[in-house]
């Protein structure tokens, strides 16, 4: 059965995005090696080419690079950086990031729309970060953008589908990939998410403060995997007897 | 005898901006009784989520001081959802060390008799190549307080040369006036550190005998100018062992907790220092300030705001630095001279204090490692 994700005209087989900012580097590869990661994101503030512990030496062949704009304010700043990832060479995908709050970290929408269309009319492949509004995410697509990544709770957070209702109706009515970001805390909730039938689910906290790392990437692989599959099986019909009522209320309809 | 002014004044040619929050930090800080809180307390908001500015008194009192273990594991929880495993690295340049204020705490102050001196932009360059070849991309540039000897464009000349070589270029050095700051980020600066010393207004008096220092307002106010003036980050902190510590760091906590409510865009992180001995004073010391409180006053910045960096000082010995980061720290100095240059050039002026721990940026980075955590060596674009 062929499923994939597709984001800007790539494939994936893979719907599991892992975020970079918060391991130890040396364990990168196990991670995404047992989480079947085909997409990383990393911070181009963290990039520190031809440097100590810079994490593009530590990102393994053939990942498809997603650099974020964190540290951006504004529009315009969110496309200077989005710019140097091009020169460093990390291609075209992009993660909105524009965040003016240094103590919640929530994303700013208004800007983000600026920058999504900035960043789409010079080709990049745009993946906006952003707080669940349909009506944002109604502005993020006719901006160019080519997927949405609602919050799930707080960043860091671990806090699960804080946002459930409205990340649903992003599902809903956009008709773009729907990309989970933030707040997922355990491989239940990536679950969950996926059931409801979010495209992806991406995770950093969660993996990189776990005991045991790998063994929590291939968890969230197994989780995503599985809430996938329930989504396209259609979940199953859940009996609810008070629904059934004793009388019919149509029966008196002639033939 | 020349009679000095009212410390509670500004001179002439400081800015006055629109402001309150000296007066709401006062208040707080003046009705902090932290001898009141009880055990149960204690136990109480250690099971809390979020601690409101109540909680954060309760956290700095004696009471808490019996709980270090259990915030300690709290803390290290909060530490990880923010920061993760990311220890960031820098180094202080001192670049001039002549000061016109008599503080009577320090080093640096105009009475002491020190060898003075400053860098010629030429040795800045090569303290800066020298700095910038063991792999750190953020550097500190400090001065004393001497507008005379180091003014603000000579600063500017060492900020552009500086943001050559960092990624991160931070400025300690005077107060300055909302233009200037907007001038030296214009130069390259995006972060200011200035400590207030104690927020205790009698005891500030006592002792900043002279100089402009002497202005407890203009000093206050300083973060809010800078960030007026563009700057992206600014740090607060009490010299811990001056005044009341207890009362001090409740008092740096609310000054930031204030600021941050104000201007939610800026990055606001926290400094400890605590006193040392210095050159001609081979006797200072932090008071009653030992390193379980020092410990505790950390802690309670990484619950009251756990998005706030706090930066661990090589006053400090290996060890504790070492224990601290990743459960409350999250940025930690490497290969420090607090001298003026002496990375490459011969020192040119002697120390502000005595440091604690000397290791290199290689043996730090090793420490950081040998913690589970990881060295970040640059986590910021100047955009």
């Amino acid at each position: 059965m062929s499923d994939k994700l597709v984001i800007g005209g790539h494939e994936f087989q893979s719907r599991f995005i892992l975020g970079s900012g918060k391991f130890s580097l040396e364990m990168t590869d196990k991670v995404i090696k047992n989480g079947g990661v085909e997409m990383a994101t990393l911070a181009i503030r963290r990039a520190n080419a031809g440097g100590e512990e810079n994490i593009l030496d530590y990102m393994p062949k053939g990942i498809t690079l997603l650099p974020n704009t964190s540290g951006a304010r504004t529009a315009k700043e969110a496309l200077r950086i989005a710019r140097l990832a091009r020169e460093l060479g990390c291609g075209d995908f992009v993660k909105v990031e524009v965040i003016r709050d240094s103590k919640y970290l929530m994303p700013d929408n208004y800007e983000t729309i600026k920058a999504t269309e900035l960043m789409a009319k010079e080709g990049f492949i745009v993946m906006p970060y952003m707080y669940p509004d349909l009506n944002v995410a109604r502005e993020l697509v006719d901006a160019g953008a080519a997927a949405v990544m609602p919050l799930g709770a707080p960043i860091g957070s671990n806090k699960g589908l804080m946002t459930k209702e409205f990340i649903k109706m992003l599902v809903e009515e956009i008709d773009l990939p729907i990309i989970v970001d933030a707040g997922i805390g355990r491989p239940s909730q990536a679950c969950e998410a996926m059931e409801m039938g979010v495209d992806a689910v991406m995770a950093n906290t969660a993996i990189a403060t776990a005991n045991d790392v790998g063994l929590m990437a291939q968890a969230f692989k197994k989780a995503i995997e599985a809430g996938r599959e329930a989504y396209l099986a259609g979940l199953g019909r859940v009996l609810n007897f008070k629904a059934e009522a004793s009388s019919p209320l149509t029966g008196f309809l002639e033939d | 005898m020349q009679v000095e002014m009212n410390h509670m004044e500004y001179m002439p040619d400081m800015d006055v901006i629109e402001s309150d929050i000296m007066d709401r930090v006062q208040k707080k800080m003046k009705a902090y009784d932290y001898n009141c809180y009880t055990k149960e307390d204690v136990i109480r908001i250690l099971n809390k989520e979020q601690m409101s500015i109540e909680d954060f008194a309760v956290l700095l009192s004696p009471a808490a001081e019996g709980f270090l273990e259990n915030t300690a594991h709290k803390a290290q929880l909060e530490t990880k959802k923010h920061f993760g495993n990311a220890v960031s690295m820098f180094t202080p340049l001192y670049i001039a060390n002549y000061c016109e204020n008599h503080c009577v705490y320090c080093g640096f102050n105009c009475q002491n008799k020190i060898k003075r001196g400053k860098l010629s932009m030429d040795e800045i360059e090569t303290e800066l190549q020298t700095i910038a070849s063991t792999g750190l991309q953020d550097i500190l540039l400090l001065t004393g307080e001497s507008r005379k000897h180091s003014d603000v464009e000579y600063i500017g000349e060492a900020v552009k040369i500086a943001a050559k070589y960092f990624s991160t270029v931070g400025i300690e050095i005077y107060p300055l006036n909302v233009k200037e700051y907007a001038y030296l980020r214009e130069c390259g600066a995006d972060f200011v550190s200035v400590y207030q010393e104690t927020y205790h207004t009698d005891k500030y008096e006592k002792v900043h005998l002279s100089g402009h220092k002497r202005s407890y307002p203009y000093r206050f106010y300083s973060q809010e100018r800078a960030i007026l003036g563009g700057m992206r980050g600014v740090a607060f902190g009490a010299l811990l062992g001056l005044g009341d510590f207890r009362k001090d760091a409740f008092a740096a906590g609310l000054h930031a907790y204030y600021v941050q409510q104000k201007y939610p865009h800026a990055e606001i992180s926290f400094s400890l220092p605590r006193l040392r001995p210095y050159i001609n004073n081979s006797k200072a010391n932090p008071n009653d300030v030992h390193e379980a409180q020092l410990l505790q006053v950390m802690l309670a910045y990484r619950l009251f705001m756990p998005f706030a960096g706090i930066t661990i000082s090589t006053r400090e010995r290996a060890g504790f630095r070492d224990h601290v980061i990743g459960m409350c720290a999250t940025r930690i100095s490497a290969g420090v001279k607090v001298g003026v240059g002496g990375h490459e050039e011969e020192k040119k002026g002697d120390e502000q204090f005595e440091i604690a721990d000397p290791r290199s940026v290689k043996q730090v980075h090793e420490a950081i490692l040998n913690r589970g955590l990881q060295p970040v060596y640059t986590d910021y674009i100047r955009v």
